[in-house]
């Protein structure tokens, strides 16, 4: 056990020197060595879910051995580290299925620091994850922020810096909410580490002192991290930044970096407040609303777009309304389905960006869903990919999607003033995503000379035509050759998708049980 | 009311300031300004961290004549928090400033709406 605790402290440490290394050395050397941190904090992560399964047990480590009121602490419990495992998964797939276009989009002389600003981006998102300090979670939060702003501008057009500065104006406005709500915290509690914080709000609530301020401090807290991971009326930022950086960086920030957040605001309401403080002030009422709004409005905006990036990243903006949409239904199944959501939509985006990206190296690179014709007899595994997670993300059985549905559908029913607003968007938003997706399916499946307009109204039975299309064709027209890194990744994610729509079962009670732990 | 209105002076400026650089970073046009706008919100925050960590009559939190009792002193870890705070807010700094070096090199000009019709028609 001695041994094991160590793993989230060397795993945050071990990203960063490789970070510090990957800017001494090569473009090359930086990708390898930033890939086999990934992966030795992969291993590390699976060992420390499966050392902390078997023992039942979660553990708070506190940094450089100063006792507690004083010290710095991480903690780790089996939510924190499935989340890790899964974050560092879909960091080493992405980069891997995205490298390619890495050396493409960026300059040669930046190469090194974009692997720089991967590491940074792995070492905050775990310290997000296993952090027991606020003011350590402030700290990497900006960490990620930059880090995260940089692999946007590192393609250095005028499009990405556009959205840079968008995205980091943005983020500069939640990170301050986040700054002032942490300070006011520390003057009435004194505290920052999140036990301590917890105990003496436990006195104050029991003397019904300070309670403006501390509704104050929530209301802050979630419109902060709210703008950082893209809750719809804060969203504005996102569709450009997601949709023009290359293809890894779109990649990751979806997967990844929109939920690290996430899990700070789910730990902040759990560990900080306790989740009787929370449904007292209507916050979570509020987020569902918020929620709400983005399954529509953002699927809504996807039917627009034409640049596929964009309708991702559009799509995005209404998987994070399920998210927020999952916590603010204030049952702990609501927010059961919220965590898997987050995995599933981890899984999912980052495949349909890199699948997206095979599908327009077949078509020079155009973005615009038009151009794409036939791309998926040119490049199948691309193409099969991107139906594999157009079908998740609609939410076809088999596919981990559907759980995350069926689930919040479930949980919905644990609410009952809910219950009918949550099944009524759930049922409208899985309508508009197949809306959006199944004409871009069919559009990648089309033959050159057909022409299938676009927007067209389709049956449910079409959707599974166009797999069965490629034996068909007497001659694939180009047939285009990507590397053997590219196509192990999809085929991976593809496998990581069905797994995760297939054996739910432990990796709910992984959530469930993490989640009690806290 | 009024009496903690007057105590309280050093807390509600920081306020005020938060807002004011809080609506500069949020509705102001010109990039520059933004920055100058986010750097008033984070001294904001550090004044009131500062001013939460003083103690009247009190010595800075160092130990000179062996005099161990922490009532003499003043609480130090807000100035740790200030400190690390004033570290992320120059390296936010730099980094904005780079940028808008970089959009200012492209377009020509700091003015949001400007550089969102222009990079509209490049992309």
């Amino acid at each position: 056990m001695q041994l094991i605790q160590n793993i989230p402290f060397i795993s945050i440490m071990l990203s960063i020197l490789a970070g510090v290394f990957c800017f001494a050395s090569k473009a090359k050397l930086a990708e390898r060595l930033t890939l086999g941190a990934l992966a030795a904090i992969t291993l590390m992560s699976a060992a420390l879910l499966a050392e902390l399964w078997q023992t039942g047990e979660s553990f708070i480590f506190s940094m450089g051995h100063f006792p507690a009121p004083w010290g710095n602490e991480l903690r780790a419990g089996v939510f924190e580290a499935l989340m890790a495992l899964a974050f560092s998964v879909v960091m080493l797939l992405s980069l891997i299925a995205g490298r390619e276009r890495i050396y493409d989009d960026i300059a040669p002389a930046r190469q090194g620091l974009y692997f720089l600003m991967i590491n940074l981006l792995m070492s905050s998102l775990l310290a997000l994850i296993y952090t027991n300090d606020l003011f350590t979670a402030y700290v990497f939060v900006e960490i990620n922020t930059l880090a995260a702003c940089a692999i946007v501008a590192s393609k250095d057009t005028g499009e990405t810096i556009t959205a840079t500065i968008r995205y980091l104006i943005m983020s500069l406005l939640g990170s301050g909410m986040l700054l002032i709500a942490i300070s006011l915290i520390y003057s009435v509690t004194g505290h920052l580490l999140m036990d301590h914080i917890r105990a003496s709000l436990e006195i104050l609530a029991a003397k019904g002192s300070y309670e403006v301020p501390l509704a104050v401090v929530i209301l802050l807290i979630s419109v902060g991290l709210a703008i950082k991971s893209a809750l719809y009326p804060f969203h504005t930022w996102l569709p450009t930044a997601h949709g023009s950086a290359t293809t890894a960086s779109s990649a990751i920030l979806s997967g990844v970096v929109l939920k690290g957040y996430v899990i700070l605001l789910l730990k902040i309401f759990y560990r900080v407040f306790g989740l009787e403080f929370i449904h007292q002030l209507q916050v979570a009422n509020l987020l569902f609303a918020f929620g709400l709004a983005g399954m529509i409005f953002g699927s809504l905006y996807a039917l627009r777009e034409h640049n596929i990036k964009r309708l991702l990243a559009y799509s995005s903006v209404a998987q994070v309304g399920y998210i927020f949409m999952g916590i603010g239904l204030s049952t702990a199944t609501g927010t059961v389905a919220a965590c898997f959501h987050i995995l599933a939509h981890a899984i999912t985006k980052p495949m349909l960006f890199c699948a997206a990206d095979g599908l327009m190296e077949t078509s020079g690179h155009s973005r615009q869903i038009h151009d794409l014709k036939s791309a998926g007899h040119k490049n199948r595994l691309a193409g099969l990919a991107f139906t594999a997670g157009s079908l998740s993300m609609i939410g076809i059985p088999l596919f981990s999607g559907f759980v995350s549905k069926f689930y919040f559908a479930t949980a919905s029913l644990e609410s009952p003033g809910k219950m009918v607003m949550t099944l009524l968007v759930l049922a409208l938003s899985t309508l508009l995503n197949a809306m959006y997706f199944v004409p871009v399916i069919v559009t990648i499946y089309a033959h050159e000379d057909e022409g299938l307009a676009q927007g067209e109204e389709l049956s449910f039975a079409d959707q599974f035509i166009p797999e069965a299309e490629p034996e068909e064709t007497g001659e694939p027209p180009l047939v285009h050759k990507s590397p053997v890194s590219y196509k192990l990744t999809m085929i991976l994610f593809i496998l990581l998708n069905i797994f995760l729509g297939c054996a739910y079962g432990p990796v709910l009670e992984i959530i469930e049980r993490g989640l009690l732990m806290f | 009311m009024g009496g903690n209105f007057f105590t309280n002076y050093v807390e509600i400026s920081a306020v005020v300031l938060f807002c004011i650089g809080f609506s500069t970073l949020l509705f102001h046009q010109n990039l520059l300004k933004k920055i100058i706008g986010f750097n008033i919100m984070d001294t904001a925050i550090y004044l009131f961290l500062a001013a939460k960590g003083y103690i009247a009559d009190s010595d800075p939190a160092i130990i000179v004549d062996g005099i161990l009792d922490a009532g003499r002193y003043v609480n130090p870890l807000p100035g740790a928090l200030v400190l690390t705070g004033i570290v992320v807010s120059v390296s936010v700094t730099a980094f904005s400033l780079a940028l808008v070096l970089r959009l200012y090199e492209k377009y020509g000009t700091m003015h949001m709406d400007e550089i969102l019709y222009l990079s509209r028609e490049d992309r």
